[in-house]
């Protein structure tokens, strides 16, 4: 075993590097609720409090209807890939589905893809389509640019799952879609959560898409472009509104996190690592 | 609680027999043609919004093109002017920059202190885990606008250089030729340290402490031991982390766009800059479908050159 003096120095490592992650985060919080006159210290301690830069930040950036309209996204985004990815894992583990190695080989091209590679044929199709500055615009094509990540997702959870659960249910007489739904789901479900939370992450942060897809109808701007939007149109405006805005845009997240953390960084990590 | 928006449209074989209902559930070999209707919604989605604008890239990245007059078919001339433009050659340099602060420094960082505390009993290893994601789950905007703050003339950067008596050094650092590319770097860095650490110190807590005990006895000094325990026992990892990392580093858009879009000059060009810029400000898709095709193709190649490189060899190091 190792002398106590090396656990002490990794363990100031430790807070090092944790303080080093947390600290822009909360400077910017300090710095969303610090009074006009009385900014942070140098350092970035806070100096005095109040939440009118929220106020500000909420009404002047249309930060309610973003915020909204992120929600809208992202949750759609969620039920629809999971949904499909339940099904598509569910047949390529267990079903004897044709194909099943080809299919996975093409699915494997989106989990490498770059979607800024796609993002210009994108936005045509999109205007073909007739959905630009649509909600639809955003939703559809984030639900094709997340499935092949959910298929491998699920299809290796769903392979996880011990052999007679489902034997157990087909003797008991259950469809293979009641198996599915009875049985598996329920052994998957710590795999489907995860699944579910880390498609959230990318759809309410994602950025490029709302960008090219939504550009001119502010009712449907999501959370970071409105965020975008208003830090650059404000530049020389006050910060401390900005940060506030800021402040809005990462607050839901950040609460999801802090209650399901665990699942979240399990995802983050597309499984390498084992809880 | 299916949200099935859209019928199946890509044509699939399964469709080419029709009516044909196998009983559920057979024990036997045969293929499952119903099967595939748990699996055509996903694919659906993915041939609309994956492959076909993939596919679409690469036709566009053949014509020249401002999206309004007929398209000229102008062959591979639109690669030969995309590799000799100096804007490409900017974001191309640049883009290895990024590699090093996005990638192989926080790979590094994570690998030394896995090196480190491979077999230290860690107390609060929830909290610190917790707090080192914290980049992970913020929006590329939001930390362009806290980095903005730090980084700005009056922010605290500037603050503490000002306290330690190097006040010459102040500057608003993301408008400055000289170091706007490694402070969006090193916004990078922030962004992936804590992700590479937990993942490699997870890796290490994982290897099997008789390796280390053997090493010792062979007389192995930490050095060593690093080089011939942790680093190897740790490739899987490694190859995850780096993949993981120079994607985003290749890619970055959000964070690049929200600090600097590219600025000051090119200083901090990325090739997902030129897309857009190309795209939807100069209305040149021929160019912006070619700096597609060219991004995508770079990050396959460094995936597969990762994963090729940190391959499981039997026969070790």
């Amino acid at each position: 075993m190792r002398s106590r003096g090396e656990s002490v120095i990794s363990h100031l490592i430790l807070v090092l590097g944790a303080a080093i992650a947390l600290y822009p985060a909360l400077s910017i919080l300090v710095l969303a609720v610090s009074e006009r006159g009385g900014r942070p210290s140098p350092l970035g301690m806070p100096r005095s409090f109040t939440l009118d830069n929220f106020a500000r930040a909420w009404e002047g950036g249309g930060f309610d209807t973003a915020l909204l309209s992120s929600a809208v996204v992202a949750v759609s985004v969620v039920v629809v890939t999971v949904t499909l990815s339940v099904l598509t894992g569910y047949a390529l583990a267990w079903l004897r589905v044709p194909m099943a190695g080809p299919i996975l080989g093409v699915l494997l091209i989106g989990l490498v893809l770059p979607y800024e590679g796609v993002i210009v044929p994108l936005h045509s199709l999109v205007k073909d389509l007739g959905m630009i500055n649509t909600t639809a615009a955003l939703i559809l094509p984030q639900i094709g640019l997340s499935v092949s990540l959910g298929v491998f997702w699920m299809t290796t959870y769903f392979r996880g799952v011990p052999r007679s659960l489902p034997e157990a249910a087909s003797i008991d007489g259950a469809s293979r879609f009641q198996t599915l739904t009875k049985v598996m789901l329920p052994a998957a479900l710590p795999g489907v959560s995860a699944l579910a939370l880390i498609v959230f992450l990318y759809a309410w942060n994602d950025f490029l898409l709302a960008l090219v897809l939504v550009p001119d109808n502010a009712d449907v701007r999501t959370a970071p472009l409105a965020l975008s939007f208003f830090a650059g149109n404000v530049k020389g405006a006050d910060i401390g509104v900005t940060a506030a805005a800021a402040v809005l845009v990462a607050l839901p997240l950040v609460v999801v996190y802090v209650v399901l953390q665990r699942s979240f960084i399990s995802g983050l990590l597309g499984g390498a690592v084992k809880e | 609680m299916t949200a099935v928006t859209s019928r199946p449209r890509t044509r699939h074989p399964s469709r080419s027999r029709p009516g044909r209902t196998p009983p559920p559930r057979t024990g036997g070999r045969r293929r499952d043609w119903t099967a595939l209707l748990y699996v055509l919604p996903a694919l659906a989605f993915f041939g609309v919004f994956v492959l076909y604008p993939l596919w679409q890239s690469v036709w566009l990245s053949l014509w020249e093109w401002n999206g309004v007059t007929a398209a000229t078919w102008v062959g591979a001339r639109n690669y030969v002017d995309v590799l000799g433009d100096p804007v490409m050659r900017a974001a191309l340099r640049n883009s290895l920059v990024f590699i090093v602060f996005y990638a192989v420094l926080p790979t590094a960082v994570g690998l030394l202190l896995a090196g480190v505390m491979s077999r230290i009993r860690i107390h609060g290893l929830t909290f610190f885990r917790a707090a080192l994601f914290v980049p992970q789950i913020l929006s590329g905007v939001v930390v362009a606008v806290a980095w903005r703050y730090l980084y700005g003339v009056d922010g605290p950067i500037n603050g503490f250089l000002d306290l330690v008596g190097l006040g010459f050094l102040t500057r608003g650092w993301l408008g400055d030729f000289a170091t706007a590319l490694p402070s969006v770097g090193l916004i990078g860095t922030w962004v992936m340290f804590g992700l590479c650490m937990v993942l490699l110190l997870a890796g290490a807590q994982r290897i099997p402490t008789e390796l280390y005990e053997a090493a010792r006895i062979d007389g192995a000094g930490p050095i060593r031991e690093f080089f011939t325990v942790t680093l190897p026992g740790l490739r899987r990892e490694t190859s995850f982390a780096l993949v993981l990392t120079t994607t985003y580093a290749l890619r970055n858009f959000d964070v690049v766009w929200n600090t600097t879009s590219g600025g000051p000059g090119n200083s901090t060009v990325m090739p997902s800059v030129i897309i857009y810029k190309a795209a939807f400000n100069t209305r040149d898709y021929g160019t912006a479908a070619t700096v597609s095709v060219l991004l995508t193709v770079m990050i396959l190649a460094v995936t597969a050159l990762v994963l090729f490189i940190l391959r499981d060899r039997e026969t070790g190091r």
